[in-house]
């Protein structure tokens, strides 16, 4: 073998010149020895790769390539196994399987369980991973739509903060290790007939749970199974079953409904049925053409909601006003006694009178209605009243209910703590819920909890209750899971994963599984098995059919017959706390409202970015709770609100710090005043001030649960508010609510619009130009939001987010105006600060067919399309902003800082693969949706086809509970929005500046009561 | 005006354009003699080392700008220009008084710009500089700034030429450009006199190197003067159209308060305004320091006074037709804007904004103040302070108030926002110190050939009676 220096020696550069000379051809080479191809070179090579896998080795660089794609692309299948459990195999696919096609994202049904009631969903997965959630059309409490909090879910399935696994006195542990413990401890309890366990659950509404736990309580015939939620149903459980005797459901139907009334009542935003409800109303209330009915909707409420801020009359009453109301009326209609309006507000008095003429007018086509947190009296009152209008049967009909064992929650948390105190608990399994946060101030659940030797709590995070119990089980989402729920009417839906569980979590299925011997079933087993007891005929085809369907068939429940146990005193039934009231000698002294947050709820939703930072109905504040006030009582208790200079009415307000006292416990909290809330009463929003919620949520606002009692758990007297004289920043994305005269939201009364149809149409302007027009000749892509018939209620703003990878900013960049959605919805009043008129306006992108923002572009970045979008392209934006500025519309929004998240793993999975996730530096907005039109324009071509009308629906329209939003090719005369845009309520936003808008209004019209005109 | 000015009596009695009892040696000396002699005075080195700090702060500020993005400063939707544009119709203005005394007051032939035309220049470039650097700041992803620029791309495409920002990347680089040309042109004559005086060899050399061969013949004179007649003549539409441009920014775009015919005018105005208040602020503490009182005398400072009277009146003229025109207008959106520049969250800098810039002023038509160099340094600080609060009104305001309400908002600027505009402020003075310690501040050859005017003239004379 030659030494390196002889091979040195012998490479002369006359050899390669030699050799250079002799080729033909271009050849690219490294390095003189290359080139020399000399032997000593090969052999150098040799010694320099001894394992021959050298650049020159025959099985080099191509299989070194393969290795490297084929563990990159097994890499990436990891966290692409949909619904196989994590121990299967997973290889590559040899024959695709059917329906499969790489970036066509695929739909399957499931549903996601909120406020007592289940929504049916379409989820939308690309290439196994969940991305977005739309509603299923099938299902009867979605009809295609979905709400924010079913929408916004799918992000808490990505949550890097979610718990990933099993601790032990907060040491991680191992799941088989929690499986030996539990054994241990049910062999005890197995001796004793469970007499030591104990089980707390929220509402139950899966079928398959209820039965299991039934089954459980049959094993253990001891054992207690607990019921608790914060904002449970409580109050209609115990109203149905004072005027019932039995616990029902009542299902309300608003289309056949001429007059409304709404005690209490925000049952557009609460409620099983909600997004059905909204649509209902919707249509009953539409007008087109100058003609056309509408039902009358009244409400009376304390706080604001979004129910109220669409009523043609909302009458703003203290909660111990309402109950008086309610009695009032109740004892008006003959549908109770011992009620008197003289207690009531003059103003209150007369808008009784009026109500009571107009429900007596529409007998049976009437509807009074007590929202699930009134009081139990208001309750039977209004299920008296129904009786006594003869609309039982018509426009309300019962049900059994939902919840598989209606309990009071309250009582039965109770229940439970007594017991543990008595020390008769060993065991405690919670199955969900968060109850050391959220249980009520005087029921000491945190303090008794340590006395239970063996705890479990099985959550989607490492929470409060997790860190006060022995043993923490990761739960599996509900879109990891395998399970069942139901509708407000009852229709059962089998919820089935979408993806394997991302950390190994648990059902609470499987944990109920264990605790019956049956340790190792999974889910799927579970769940099948209930249903194959369940169906009738062959159970594959059902299966299949369920799941596809994403409802089973013929599960609603029918109607039950029940009346109105007669001459009964449903006042002396009751502990008379309900009713209590502020009364008027110290007028220091207000009524305190307990209301879940209208965007986090109650809590369980604090770590979830979009709900977080989504503005709140009506207020729209952020990333924040506050105390509530009507004007009058902040300006007679002095309290303030003062706007930031940074960001300003489109971001930080000043509001002072009050303190609370009631019950003799005191916090500190902002208070918010909220134009249109009662007088001398304060809403307290609850479910902020968490500590254990994650990243997002913690210490965000503050725990209004300190101030809940069990006995009065959603309203009470005795609440003082004293100024403290500190000031606090909240993140409000809509300060300025008058419209300064300019025609934005236009509004008539239906008799108005009866004589004037086109009351909204423009004066016409000379809209003149030098330039000559433009035609657009296959699709013109235009929207029409129909501004009577949103109800303010954030669906699209979610939907928005999450099919268009809409980044979150924080509290501080929205306190800085820099909040992203491309989807705002506007917020108007009109009239007093007392009573005032509430608007909504959906602002999506115009469209401008003259775009302001397109002139100004230096880099031609955003351009108008063949079809009128006006588009961005994002990598050509340099970030001058001048398009932000020269839009009248305000609706573009700017990347100030690097807001979207490149680097959390979990969170590549969540981005819409078919929408670019943009960069610091770069100005977005709206689309239309681009990615579902070139979708559909696809296939169409494909077919050789137009796209048909409602072919393509942008995400808000698809997720509008009230058919709000409609889009479409207005080229088309015959759809539906070119229909629209002719009608005689359609008007633009701004016209008279010559942009054209693509996005054109349908203006409001209100049905009041003629009686009670305002003066 | 100006020239109205030159004719009238009192202008003599005041003060000549130099004063007696100088010959061509003694004025070179003592201009030379500031850069190659003279010890450097102390207040050069405390001046340029507090100007240096602020240079190293807009070194931080913008590094973390860059790290960061745009978001560190105060701007928002619907503000979304804030300081940057601000600053930088600020520095355009002020780099507006160069070239107007330098060009078209050469072609008026206005012997008094001869001593303050050099520096006035050199404020120019410094300024330019200054504004400069804000578009490029500005933008969310400075690194692609040259897609501004009509450059042969890969991509095929080019800058969208409707946009006002695109013509002010034409609009300023030429202006840039030109000034820069003019400036040295005019140094050359001078820079070869300090390379002959140069005793050290590396300022000859360097000052022969600029001085490109310049031996003082006579055909050297005639190019000179012809190149710089030449120059002067395509300097001359440039003070009008590169703040025209600047205007357009905001006048293309339909924002209340923007979208107004009077701005190219009134910015014009406005920026010769602002750039002879900052000659003044710079030129009354330069004469004293070196003792230049001899050279900028009295009448230059009464002559400024006089153009910035002039100009102001201008600008006065331009608020008044904002203010009727959006009464006289109708329209809903420019009243609401009128109304809430004077009476909303700004109204403290708009009435500052009339106070500084017109009432103040007036204080000009006394020759007592125009003569006064302290009275003037207070008028001209006033000034440009006034102008500065004249744009954040104009950007910040009419954004702050556009036509959804609901999508009103408002701005004010962060720590890294005063950072960056101190920092360019410290930037621009330690440029001027460098400028004056490095290169004759005053043209030496043209304040001999003013010298050979004023003998003239004097020859002229008639007898006293």
């Amino acid at each position: 073998m030659p030494d390196k220096k002889s091979y040195r020696e012998n490479s002369p550069l006359d050899a390669v010149r030699e050799k250079l000379g002799s080729l033909s051809g271009e050849r690219y080479w490294r390095g003189l020895e290359e080139l020399s191809e000399s032997e000593e070179f090969e052999l150098f090579l040799g010694e320099e790769f001894p394992q021959g896998i050298g650049a020159y080795s025959d099985i080099g660089r191509r299989d070194f390539i393969k290795f490297i794609g084929a563990s990159l692309a097994l890499a990436g299948l990891s966290g692409c196994g949909r619904a196989a459990p994590a121990d299967e195999k997973i290889v590559p696919y040899v024959t695709q399987p059917e329906g499969w096609v790489p970036g066509k994202p695929l739909f399957y049904a499931t549903a996601f369980t909120h406020n007592g009631a289940a929504t049916g969903l379409l989820v939308r997965s690309h290439e196994g991973r969940p991305v977005k959630i739309e509603g299923n059309l099938a299902h009867p409490d979605s009809l295609g739509a979905a709400d924010a909090f079913a929408q916004a879910s799918i992000l808490t399935l990505y949550d890097p903060d979610r718990s990933q696994v099993v601790t032990n006195g907060g040491a991680i542990t191992t799941w088989n290790a929690f499986l030996a413990a539990l054994e241990g401890e049910m062999e005890g309890q197995r001796l004793n007939g469970g007499a030591g366990l104990r089980i707390l659950t929220e509402h139950v509404t899966s079928p398959t749970l209820a039965d299991q736990l039934r089954a459980l309580l049959t094993r253990f015939p001891r054992a207690k199974w607990h019921q608790y939620e914060p904002a449970g149903r409580d109050n209609a459980f115990a109203g149905a079953r004072l005027a019932f005797g039995e616990y029902v459901d009542a299902q309300y139907r608003f289309s056949d409904a001429d007059v409304i009334l709404a005690l209490d009542a925000d049952f557009l935003s609460c409620g099983g049925g909600r997004l059905r409800w909204a649509r209902e109303i919707a249509a009953r209330r539409r007008v087109r053409g100058g003609k056309g009915d509408m039902s009358r909707l009244y409400s009376v409420e304390a706080a604001p909601t979004t129910t109220g801020a669409v009523s043609d009359h909302r009458l703003a009453l203290r909660p111990s006003d309402i109950v008086a109301f309610t009695r009032a009326l109740a004892a008006r209609l003959g549908a109770g006694s011992g009620g008197d309006a003289k207690a009531l507000p003059t103003a209150a008095a007369t808008w009784l009178d009026a109500v009571a003429r107009d429900l007596e007018s529409q007998r049976g086509r009437s509807l009074v209605i007590a929202g699930d947190y009134a009081p139990v009296l208001v309750h039977a009152l209004a299920h008296a009243m129904n009786q006594a209008l003869g609309n039982a049967g018509k426009t309300v009909s019962y049900t059994q209910t939902v919840a598989a064992e209606p309990v009071d929650g309250i009582a039965s948390l109770r229940e439970l703590v007594k017991d543990i105190d008595a020390g008769q608990v060993a065991s405690l399994i919670i199955l969900g819920g968060n109850p050391v946060f959220d249980a009520p101030a005087d029921i000491p659940f945190e303090r008794s909890l340590p006395r239970v030797a063996f705890t479990v709590h099985l959550g989607l995070y490492d929470d409060e209750t997790s860190a006060r119990c022995r043993w923490h089980l990761p739960e599996a989402h509900y879109l990891e899971s395998w399970s069942d729920a139901r509708a407000s009417d009852g229709t059962a839906t089998i919820v089935q994963p979408l993806i394997a569980p991302l950390y190994s979590g648990k059902t609470a299925h499987e944990i109920v599984a264990v605790l019956l011997g049956q340790s190792g079933r999974s889910g799927h087993e579970i769940v099948r098995d209930y249903w194959r007891r369940q169906s009738r005929g062959e159970f594959e085809t059902f299966w299949r059919k369920s799941l596809h369907d994403g409802v089973v068939d013929g599960t609603a429940f029918p109607a039950k017959t029940v009346n109105v146990r007669s001459g009964a005193k449903f006042e002396s039934q009751l502990p008379g706390s309900s009713a209590k009231s502020a009364e008027p000698e110290n007028k220091e002294v207000l009524e305190i409202v307990f209301r879940p947050d209208p965007t986090i709820f109650d809590g369980r939703f604090a770590n979830n970015g979009w709900l977080q930072e989504l503005p709140k109905p009506l207020t729209k504040l952020t990333w924040d709770n506050a105390v509530l006030v009507s004007p009058k009582t902040a300006e007679r208790l002095g309290f303030e609100q003062k706007i930031g200079t940074t960001g300003g009415e489109r971001g930080r307000i000043f509001v002072d710090v009050a303190e609370l006292t009631y019950a003799g416990v005191k916090i500190r909290a902002p208070v918010w005043i909220a134009p249109g809330h009662a007088d001398g009463a304060a809403t307290v929003l609850f479910g902020y001030g968490r500590t254990r919620a994650g990243r997002v949520g913690d210490r965000v606002g503050f725990n209004a649960y300190l101030l809940r009692r069990s006995d009065a758990p959603w309203q009470d007297a005795g609440l003082m508010l004293r100024k403290t004289g500190s000031q606090y920043p909240l993140a409000c994305t809509q300060y300025h609510h008058n419209m300064e005269g300019r025609e934005l939201v236009r509004s008539a009364a239906l008799e108005e619009y009866r004589k004037r149809p086109d009351f909204a149409r423009d004066k016409e302007h000379s809209n003149e130009t030098l330039y000559p027009g433009v035609s657009y000749e296959s699709y013109a892509w235009g929207m029409a939001i129909d501004t009577s018939a949103c109800i303010g209620c954030n669906a699209c703003v979610i939907a928005c987010q999450a099919e268009n990878n809409i980044p979150v900013v924080g509290k501080t960049e929205v306190t800085r105006g820099r909040e992203m959605h491309w989807l705002r919805i506007d917020r108007y009043y009109k009239g007093s600060l007392d009573e005032p008129e509430t608007f909504h306006q959906p602002v999506p992108c115009m469209h401008c067919e003259n775009a302001p923002c397109e002139i100004v572009c230096p880099v031609g970045a955003t351009t108008h399309s063949q079809e009128g979008l006006n588009e961005m392209a994002y990598n050509r934006c340099v970030g001058t902003r001048y398009c932000s500025n020269n839009c009248p519309y305000k609706v573009r929004r700017f990347n100030f800082l690097q807001y979207a998240d490149f680097d959390t793993p979990s969170f590549k999975l969540l981005h819409n693969p078919n929408v670019t996730v943009r960069s610091r530096g770069v100005m977005e907005k709206c689309t239309y949706c681009v990615q579902r039109i070139n979708a559909a324009r696809i296939d169409a071509e494909k077919e050789g086809r137009r796209v048909r009308d409602g072919e393509v629906q942008t995400a808000c329209q698809a997720a509008c509970p009230a058919e709000a939003i409609v889009f479409g090719d207005i080229n088309d005369r015959g759809s539906h929005v070119a229909k629209l845009k002719s009608d005689l309520l359609n008007y633009g936003l701004l016209t008279d500046l010559n942009t054209r808008p693509r996005t054109t209004y349908l203006a409001t019209v209100r049905n009041p009561n003629p009686e009670l005109k305002k003066t | 005006m100006a020239d109205e000015t030159d004719k009238m009596p009192a202008a003599e009695e005041i003060a000549p354009v130099i004063e007696p009892g100088y010959t061509y040696a003694s004025i070179t000396d003592k201009i030379s003699a500031i850069v190659l002699t003279r010890p450097t005075p102390l207040l050069w080195y405390v001046g340029f080392g507090i100007s240096f700090v602020f240079v190293l702060i807009l070194l931080f500020a913008v590094t973390y700008l860059l790290t960061e993005g745009v978001g560190i400063w105060g701007i928002n939707i619907p503000v979304a220009w804030g300081f940057a544009i601000v600053n930088f119709v600020w520095w355009i203005g002020i780099g507006h008084a160069g070239t107007l005394i330098s060009a078209i007051l050469l072609l008026l032939r206005q012997k008094w710009r001869n001593s303050i035309n050099r520096f006035a220049e050199a404020m120019t470039l410094f300024a330019v500089m200054c504004a400069g650097l804000f578009p490029l700041l500005h933008l969310g992803r400075p690194w692609y700034f040259y897609w501004l620029f009509p450059y042969p791309s890969t991509m095929d495409i080019q800058p969208q030429f409707r946009s006002p920002l695109v013509w002010d990347v034409f609009a300023v680089s030429t202006y840039f450009t030109v000034s820069l040309l003019f400036w040295y042109v005019g140094l050359i004559p001078d820079l070869a006199t300090l390379r002959d005086r140069a005793r050290q060899r590396f300022p000859r050399f360097a000052y022969g190197m600029l001085a490109m061969g310049w031996r003082g013949s006579a055909i050297h004179w005639h190019r000179y003067e012809t190149a710089y007649l030449l120059l002067a003549g395509l300097a001359t539409p440039l003070v009008v159209s590169v703040h025209t441009v600047v205007s357009f920014d905001f006048a293309i775009g339909l924002v209340p308060g923007w979208h107004s015919t009077i701005f190219p005018p009134y910015f014009v105005a406005g920026a010769i305004y602002s750039g002879f208040a900052m000659v003044l602020t710079l030129a009354i503490p330069l004469r004293k320091v070196y003792g230049l009182e001899d050279f900028i005398t009295l009448r230059h400072l009464k002559n400024m006074g006089e153009v910035m009277l002039a100009t102001g009146l201008i600008v006065a003229y331009g608020y008044l037709m904002e203010g009727f025109m959006a009464w006289y207008s109708g329209n809903p959106y420019e009243r609401y804007l009128m109304f809430s520049r004077m009476h909303g969250l700004y109204r403290y800098m708009f009435w500052a904004l009339l106070l500084f810039n017109i009432v103040i002023p007036q204080a000009l038509w006394f020759l007592r103040v125009r003569t006064s160099p302290l009275a003037l340094f207070i008028i001209a600080i006033c000034v440009n302070i006034g102008m500065w609060l004249e744009r954040y009104v104009i950007v910040v305001v009419s954004l702050a108030r556009d036509f959804m309400p609901s999508a009103w908002g408002t701005y004010s600027g962060t720590i890294w926002d005063y950072a960056i505009f101190i920092g360019t402020i410290g930037l621009f003075l330690a440029l001027m110190l460098v400028f004056v310690r490095l290169l004759p501040m005053i043209s030496i050859f043209e304040m001999r050939g003013l010298l050979h005017d004023e003998e003239g003239a004097e020859a002229a004379r008639p007898p006293e009676a």
